[in-house]
């Protein structure tokens, strides 16, 4: 493996967070009846012309600055020519001369190493329609369908240089990605309804070698993982090639999730795409007092919150890591701990309970029930003592499911432990009176024995008993 | 009274004094059509009942007293390159033989909110760039370049809006002696303007009379916010400029023009400017070095911008399609007997200059000339008001060699300024066209020296 | 600088146009023709001069993020030369 090198660059796509098209006044709204957000404009029809939206400018700028990138004050759209079913103009309108960022960097740490991973250019285009099956499979239907619902909605591509080397780098620089432009507000990034998708560019090279390999452009994988296991499924298939004395043929390959592998694609694209200057959209000149504005509105960015969690926070940097992967984990995070002041402790239950039902269920964190103040509070019931750090969990869990206050869920369910040290004097002599052996054993100088007594007496509670003071109790009277 | 002969402010005098109805003068330009289309061929699409529901319900308004614009009930026509809701709207072109826009172009609701009545669409080359095959199918108009001209000419309409992407509005108005007007790049919205060349047409009117002309204008120029390129630059009241006198107005005489036109025609323009000069303007000759670029220039960026504009005809939303198996063979076969050779051959060449290996020698070349053809402009405007020079005769429109009277057309195209084509009357028995330039957005000069030259030889040059 | 049959073939290729065998002996000559006379830009030295980007100065000219009615599906299908279930139908892509 170490004879040859992996040479990876990703190429991203990222829908902007906008309401309306790129040159329309059209929803961007995802799921809709197919050609039910179409107008003239992102029809292609005759005649039609476009005016750039704003606000698509703004998130591409920001999306450029988050990633370190130097903003083009001048900046145009251009025309890329080619026809397909779902390009209703035979072009694309997209930014090929001139960017709107370019010469940016991201920061990941994969395999235990830190790394900087330059970027290319960040340009803004608009997406073209959607080609749809009618049997759901595009090798027995018999014909296509166009639904132009997508054509014209806002995106920024990202194009890494080609300076990844594994499936696991990959991955983290996605996973950098997508936590930037969450926290920037440039996009929703969910990968499942097309808002984040990446085609990834894959040559291999002798090790130490200067010369780029032939590349293999794969598309058409759907998830963060499918990318590192396509990267590292194709890696070792073009490796293989070289070994057996072939090249690998410069191609585009779409990766089969089913079977795990990629697959030569029929070409369907010219080569030469004959591109120039749109002359239907005005050029944008992003003045210095712009930039400068844009540049205040954006947001403390994943590596500066860990870094202050870290140092105002005593989290340990694991913890901080996972916390600020996402910005809305790092905002319950610290909403939380507005009310709460113990942070490890919290840290404990997002990365535990929170994230295992979360992941337990494919649910993001918006869609459960479960609010900082409520964590919060529960946190506190379980320092007084009022239930156990196992009731906790499973008033946790209503709390996610139903999203009620813990105090309630603990009184309604009849979970709060028995404090009334009377009644527990009562239950604990019960538990002596009809276990003599432990009681001897324990007394006689065998530590474990009480260990059994306590679990008695949490049963004849229902567990609603706190175990320190009944284990405090119990030796209390058996001292005697 | 013919009223199919009068000019739109008599029209418009005669309705609000009640002596004639909209609905009349709706008939008696339908009834011009009737006589004249055979032979015309201006028209390729008549909209005579809409047309004459439309006149009644402005006369309608009229007699319940509301106050209308100086077009409501006057006959418009409009070239079938620009979008009209519900109308078919088809470039003269197989390609769009069905096609009916679901929206109306700016101007057209512009004109449509004045109350002007439409009659129909012009004829024109197939998407402006040449003549329709012949052998092509029924549903194929026979194409003819300058419908709107000849519609306004023989009375179909009392004005038409036409688009001018190298000279043809200006050409056709010259052929036909009528006025033709091409607004500076920006004053008049282009959407719904079907796209030959985007950085290069331009909507503009085709009327009998200067006057005419101020008061299309004033219904059409200005911003739109759904068009990038309409600049949000004010629009005066053009009838303010309809101004009867040029003393110490500069128009300049580009030698370079003279020289590219037949010695008649050079020697007309001399006799128009001896004629200005008699009624006080300043003429003197100026030199634009770089006007036998112009028309190669204009020739590849056009051809580019076709080729890439044109590439929505592919026969999956509108328009004419032929089947195949496969959606790429789909395509090449519709727009193969689709489009005519003349727009084939303009697509190709697009597809030539802008591919990887011919981009700089000629796209970019002809970016770089388009550069110097503007800073000629940019030059003599310093000392000029107007420039003075022979409108091309457009005849040989599909070959550049053919017709070297073209480059006085294209280069305000290529510099995006208004122009404005003015009957001198004939020449050889042959109507010859008067070009006037301007700055940008000086439409205002135009009117001026347009209305002076109309009033000072009307009686002259009656053809 | 001539261009041949074949070449012309491949311009039609990339242009997506069916070309009969006249059409592209008729077109082959006249793109010749075309050609031959674009070559007196050669003469002109514009090895200093900035392209022209756009027809005239404009920039910035921008939309608020607002929605803004579109078409009726019908309206959207209604030139359609096959639709079906409110979409557009089109040969197979595999
Ligand atoms: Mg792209
Ligand atoms: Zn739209």
């Amino acid at each position: 493996m170490d004879r040859y090198e992996a040479v990876i660059g990703l190429e991203v796509h990222v829908e902007l967070k906008t309401k309306t098209k790129l040159f329309c006044g059209c929803s961007t709204e995802f799921g809709q009846a197919p050609n039910t957000q179409v107008c003239p404009v992102c029809l292609g029809l005759p005649g039609s012309t476009g005016v750039l939206n704003k606000k698509a400018v703004e998130l591409a700028a920001r999306a450029g600055l988050a990633l370190n990138c130097q903003i083009n004050t001048d900046t145009w759209f251009d025309r890329k020519n080619y026809y397909y079913p779902d390009l209703p103009k035979g072009f694309q309108i997209t930014q090929v001369f001139q960017p709107i960022a370019v010469q940016g960097y991201l920061d990941i740490k994969a395999e235990d190493r830190d790394k900087r991973v330059n970027i290319n250019r960040v340009h803004i285009e608009e997406d073209p329609g959607k080609l749809v099956h009618a049997s759901g499979s595009i090798m027995t239907s018999r014909a296509s369908f166009v639904d132009y619902n997508r054509s014209g909605v806002p995106l920024v591509e990202i194009v890494s240089e080609p300076e990844l080397r594994s499936g696991a780098e990959a991955k983290a620089y996605l996973e950098k990605l997508k936590a930037i432009l969450e926290y920037t507000g440039v996009s929703d990034v969910k990968m499942e309804e097309g808002s984040l998708r990446c085609d990834a560019n894959i040559s291999v090279r002798p090790s130490g070698s200067a010369i780029l390999g032939a590349k293999a452009e794969i598309k058409n994988m759907n998830s963060f993982r499918a990318v590192q296991r396509a990267i590292e499924y194709e890696v070792e298939r073009q490796i293989e090639v070289l070994e057996e004395g072939d090249s690998v043929t410069q191609e585009t390959r779409t990766w089969d999730e089913s079977q795990g592998i990629t697959m030569a694609m029929r070409s369907k694209e010219d080569v030469d795409y004959r591109c120039f200057i749109e002359q239907e959209i005005a050029p944008v000149e992003l003045t210095a007092d712009w930039v400068e504005n844009m540049r205040a509105t954006i947001p403390e960015l994943p590596d500066a919150r860990r870094r202050r969690l870290v140092d105002e926070h005593g989290l340990p940097d694991y913890d901080a890591g996972v916390i600020t992967s996402s910005l809305s984990l790092a905002e319950f995070f610290e909403a939380t701990l507005e009310k709460y002041e113990d942070a490890k402790k919290i840290s404990n239950w997002i990365m535990g309970e929170l994230l295992r039902l979360l992941n337990a269920r494919g649910m993001e964190l918006g869609e459960s029930k479960v609010t900082p103040g409520g964590l919060a509070s529960l946190l506190q019931l379980i320092d007084k003592g009022t239930i156990s750090n196992k009731m906790g969990k499973k008033v946790f869990a209503v709390m996610f499911q139903e999203g009620r206050e813990p105090q309630q869920i603990v009184k309604e369910k009849g979970l709060s432990q028995i404090s009334d040290v009377d009644r527990l004097a009562e239950i604990i002599a019960e538990v002596i009176g009809k276990n003599p052996k432990p009681v001897a054993d324990f007394q006689s100088g065998k530590e474990q024995a009480i260990g059994f007594l306590v679990g008695q007496v949490m049963k004849a509670t229902k567990g609603q008993a706190n175990p320190g003071a009944v284990n405090s109790m119990l030796r209390e009277r058996l001292a005697k | 009274m013919d009223l199919h002969t009068l000019p739109v402010y008599r029209l418009s005098e005669l309705m609000a004094r009640k002596e004639v109805s909209s609905e009349e003068i709706t008939r008696a330009h339908l009834e011009c059509i009737n006589r004249t289309e055979d032979r015309v061929k201006a028209m390729v699409t008549v909209t005579a009942e809409a047309a004459l529901d439309q006149a009644r319900a402005v006369d309608d308004r009229r007699a319940a007293g509301e106050e209308l614009s100086s077009l409501a009930g006057v006959p418009m026509a409009i070239i079938d390159n620009i979008c009209t809701m519900g109308v078919k709207t088809t470039c003269a072109s197989h390609m769009l033989y069905n096609f009916i826009p679901p929206y109306d172009a700016e101007v057209v609701s512009r004109l449509k909110d004045t109350g002007a009545i439409l009659m129909g669409k012009c004829n024109m080359d197939e998407f402006s760039i040449g003549p329709a095959d012949e052998e092509r199918g029924p549903q194929a108009p026979a194409s003819r370049s300058d419908g709107g001209a000849a519609a306004v000419a023989a009375g179909e309409a009392a004005f038409v809006l036409g688009a001018d992407t190298e000279g043809s509005l200006r050409q056709s108005a010259a052929r036909c002696g009528v006025i033709g007007l091409k607004p500076t790049y920006g004053r008049v919205s282009r959407y719904g303007l079907i796209s030959y060349a985007s950085s290069l047409d331009q909507i503009g009117p085709l009327v009998r009379d200067m006057q005419d002309l101020a008061l299309v204008l004033n219904a059409i120029c200005g911003h739109d916010a759904r068009d990038s390129t309409a600049a949000a630059v004010k629009v005066p009241d053009y009838r303010k400029c309809l101004i009867n006198d040029v003393r110490g107005l500069k128009v300049g005489l580009p030698l370079e023009y003279l020289a590219h036109v037949e010695p008649q025609s050079a020697a007309v323009v001399r006799q128009a400017a001896d004629r200005l000069a008699e009624l006080g303007a300043i003429c003197r000759e100026v030199s634009m070095p770089h006007t036998a670029y112009a028309l190669p220039a204009h020739y590849i960026i056009s051809a580019a911008e076709a080729s890439s504009n044109l590439a929505r005809y592919d026969g999956v939303r509108y328009g004419f399609r032929v089947d195949d198996e496969d959606v790429q063979g789909m395509f090449s076969k519709s727009r193969g007997r689709g489009f005519g050779r003349a727009v084939k051959t303009r697509i190709m060449l697009g597809t030539y200059v802008l591919s990887a290996a011919n981009y700089d020698d000629y796209y970019v070349k002809a970016l770089k000339t388009r550069t110097l053809v503007q800073q000629d402009f940019e030059r003599v405007f310093e000392k000029c008001d107007c420039l003075l020079a022979p409108t091309g005769s457009g005849i040989a429109c599909c070959d550049p060699a053919a017709d070297l009277s073209a480059t006085c057309d294209v280069a305000a195209n290529l510099a995006g300024l208004p122009s404005l084509s003015l009957p001198f009357g004939l020449v050889d028995g042959l109507p010859v066209g008067l070009q006037f330039m301007a700055r940008h957005f000086d439409e205002e000069v135009l009117l001026r020296v347009g209305y002076t030259w109309q009033e000072n030889t009307k009686h002259k040059n009656k053809p | 600088m001539q261009i041949s049959g074949k070449d012309v073939g491949q311009l039609a290729f990339l242009s997506r146009l069916d070309l009969t065998a006249d059409d592209l002996t008729i077109c082959t000559k006249s793109l010749n023709e075309i050609l031959g006379y674009l070559t007196v830009l050669e003469e002109l030295d514009t090895g200093a001069v900035k392209p022209a980007l756009h027809v005239r100065p404009i920039k910035n000219v921008l939309r608020e993020d607002a929605l803004q009615p579109g078409l009726e599906r019908e309206q959207v299908l209604a030139n359609g030369p096959e639709v079906e279930d409110g979409a557009f139908v089109v040969p197979r892509i595999v």
